[in-house]
């Protein structure tokens, strides 16, 4: 592969104008139902379970520093919170992107890779179907579902884990860990949470699809695609967090 | 009936490498063209340029007056209705069934009923000589099988123009013959504007009425058959009679004092002036089932004319 100062500019700019391009697609008639709900199942059928394994420990962790820095502080009474908090603002949007991109965005990026070495785009565009409305638009619209959903999940998940290691590893109070639930989360943090998750998981469907599209080169650009679409997806996603976490606090008040 | 297509100007690179520079052609409508070229030179490039799926540097792509080449990409989808593209190893849809895969555009395009879908999907079919394989996925049939599965999905939607990517790689000679009366027939069938991307010698000389020559990045020749058979530009007649002697090399191409050696010594016998019936294969004709419409009457009294001369040795 050659260098180039402008080759990264370019990139940028194609996958910029390819996210326009599904989002003016995507009302389009007729709507791809079988495509999104195949997709949406498939999405959710490869992260569900890594998603809630990983959810469990992440909990647990959490609850374990947590734990540990409140019964030195002697604040034991706001473990709960600070568990709550950190699991729902921080850590279940970022579980739920780094699974989608690692597991449903690299199915989608290896299916429309292979797709497109085969030549199946070419064919497609030829008999006159927009790949963009066809594939791409209902994977998206899959993966922002499917992100969403799954962020209930790992928050679930991660605050049961939390409350378990909590209560019967660290001897914590039920009654305090539940007391202190929404002493410092609110309502709106869940909100920020999903609408994270919700633009995690178009960011991971966009890249994975974008990469996918423009693979060549056989079987082995297929894996490179995927191997830069997991890696461009990570940085998207932890710059947009960064900035959307920035935003969140700017604009809904505080508690506490 | 088919469609003229008018390349113009026509020039593409990737980076600074040039593919082709210059294409200047006109594809005639209901004609069946080739085009032809050692691997490497750009012809599958050309041909995905034709239908908008790569944008040249420079020129246009004329379709039925409108330049493919300038149209904005809802309009392109618009044209690209009129083309049926066959791909070089079928690009079927490796998910679905043969017949889902030939009902795809159908279903895409038109408000058909599935009871009129699976007349012409099994019409088509039996066109292409499949049916029976229906419910096959495109992974359990041979390279043959997927190029008439993927010729039956290119015919599906009526097309003015039909281009072929290198219809015979990894073809048996039999097989090729098969395809080649195939498009014969076809073109006497739907009278379709054809396009013929190839490398096989064989086919170039009896299927088609115009022959073009890529190389060197560029189109060294285009124009009837009869005229590129019995031409003397050196490029044509070592590509045409596939010999090692000529400006073609293995890696691309050789230097003139080289070239001119090599030509010396295949001798006079090569140079001298032959009368036409020595170089003309005679050209393929629709099989006696088909009805032939009167281009395809002209042509069978120009080939028995030619055919006479030969035997006479006029």
């Amino acid at each position: 592969m050659r260098l180039s100062p402008t080759g990264a500019l370019r990139h940028s700019g194609n996958l910029f104008a390819m996210a326009l391009d599904v989002v003016r697609t995507m009302p389009r008639r007729p709507f791809q139902a079988r495509e999104f709900i195949q997709q949406a199942w498939f999405v959710a059928s490869v992260t569900i379970l890594p998603t809630a394994l990983v959810s469990i420990p992440f909990g647990a962790v959490i609850a374990l520093q947590i734990g540990s820095l409140t019964r030195q502080l002697g604040a034991q009474s706001f473990s709960g919170a600070a568990s709550v908090l950190a699991v729902l603002r921080e850590a279940s949007p970022i579980v739920t992107a780094l699974l989608i991109a690692g597991a449903g965005g690299t199915a989608i990026c290896a299916d429309l890779g292979a797709r497109k070495i085969r030549e199946e785009i070419d064919a497609m565009q030829v008999l006159g179907i927009d790949p963009i409305h066809r594939l791409v638009v209902p994977r998206v619209l899959a993966s922002m579902v499917v992100a969403v959903l799954l962020n209930g999940l790992v928050s679930v998940v991660g605050v049961a884990g939390g409350y378990f290691f909590n209560v019967v590893l660290q001897n914590g109070t039920p009654g305090a860990y539940l007391a202190s639930f929404t002493t410092l989360a609110q309502l709106s943090d869940l909100w920020a949470a999903e609408i994270k998750a919700l633009v995690f998981g178009a960011i991971a469907a966009i890249v994975a699809s974008y990469k996918g599209l423009n693979a060549k080169g056989g079987p082995k650009g297929v894996g490179d695609a995927v191997n830069q679409s997991v890696v461009i997806t990570f940085m998207l996603l932890f710059v947009t967090n960064f900035v959307m976490t920035a935003v969140y606090f700017q604009v809904v008040p505080q508690r506490g | 009936m088919g469609v003229e297509i008018c390349v113009e100007g026509l020039t593409k690179s990737f980076g600074h490498q040039v593919i082709w520079q210059d294409v200047s052609l006109t594809l005639p409508a209901g004609e069946v063209s080739v085009m032809l070229g050692p691997s490497g030179t750009g012809k599958s490039v050309f041909l995905k340029t034709l239908v908008g799926l790569l944008k040249p540097d420079r020129g246009s792509v004329k379709v039925a007056g409108r330049d493919i080449t300038k149209l904005r990409e809802h309009e392109l989808y618009e044209v690209r209705k009129l083309f049926g593209v066959l791909f070089q190893d079928g690009a079927l849809f490796g998910s679905m069934s043969l017949y889902d895969n030939i009902a795809f555009p159908l279903r895409e395009h038109t408000r058909k009923s599935e009871s009129q879908i699976r007349r012409i999907v099994l019409d088509k079919m039996d066109m292409v000589g499949l049916i029976g394989s229906e419910g096959k996925l495109p992974g359990e049939i041979s390279g043959g099988m997927r190029k008439r599965a993927g010729l039956a999905r290119a015919l599906v939607l009526d097309p003015e123009i039909i281009l072929f990517d290198e219809p015979d790689s990894g073809l048996d000679p039999v097989r090729v013959a098969y395809l080649n009366q195939l498009i014969v027939d076809l073109n006497a069938q739907i009278n379709a504007t054809f396009l013929i991307v190839t490398h096989d010698i064989a086919s170039a000389r009896q299927v088609p009425d115009n022959i073009g020559l890529l190389f060197r990045r560029e189109l060294v020749m285009f124009g009837p058959r009869e005229e590129l058979l019995t031409s003397d530009e050196p490029v044509v007649r070592q590509f045409l009679n596939g010999r090692m002697q000529g400006p073609i090399g293995m890696a691309e191409e050789k230097d003139a004092a080289q070239v001119e050696q090599e030509l010396a010594r295949l001798g006079d016998a090569d140079r001298k002036p032959r009368h036409v019936g020595n170089d003309m294969t005679p050209r393929l004709m629709p099989g006696p089932g088909i009805a032939r419409p009167p281009r395809w009457e002209a042509i069978a009294r120009r080939e028995a004319e030619l055919h006479r001369k030969a035997v006479t040795g006029a």
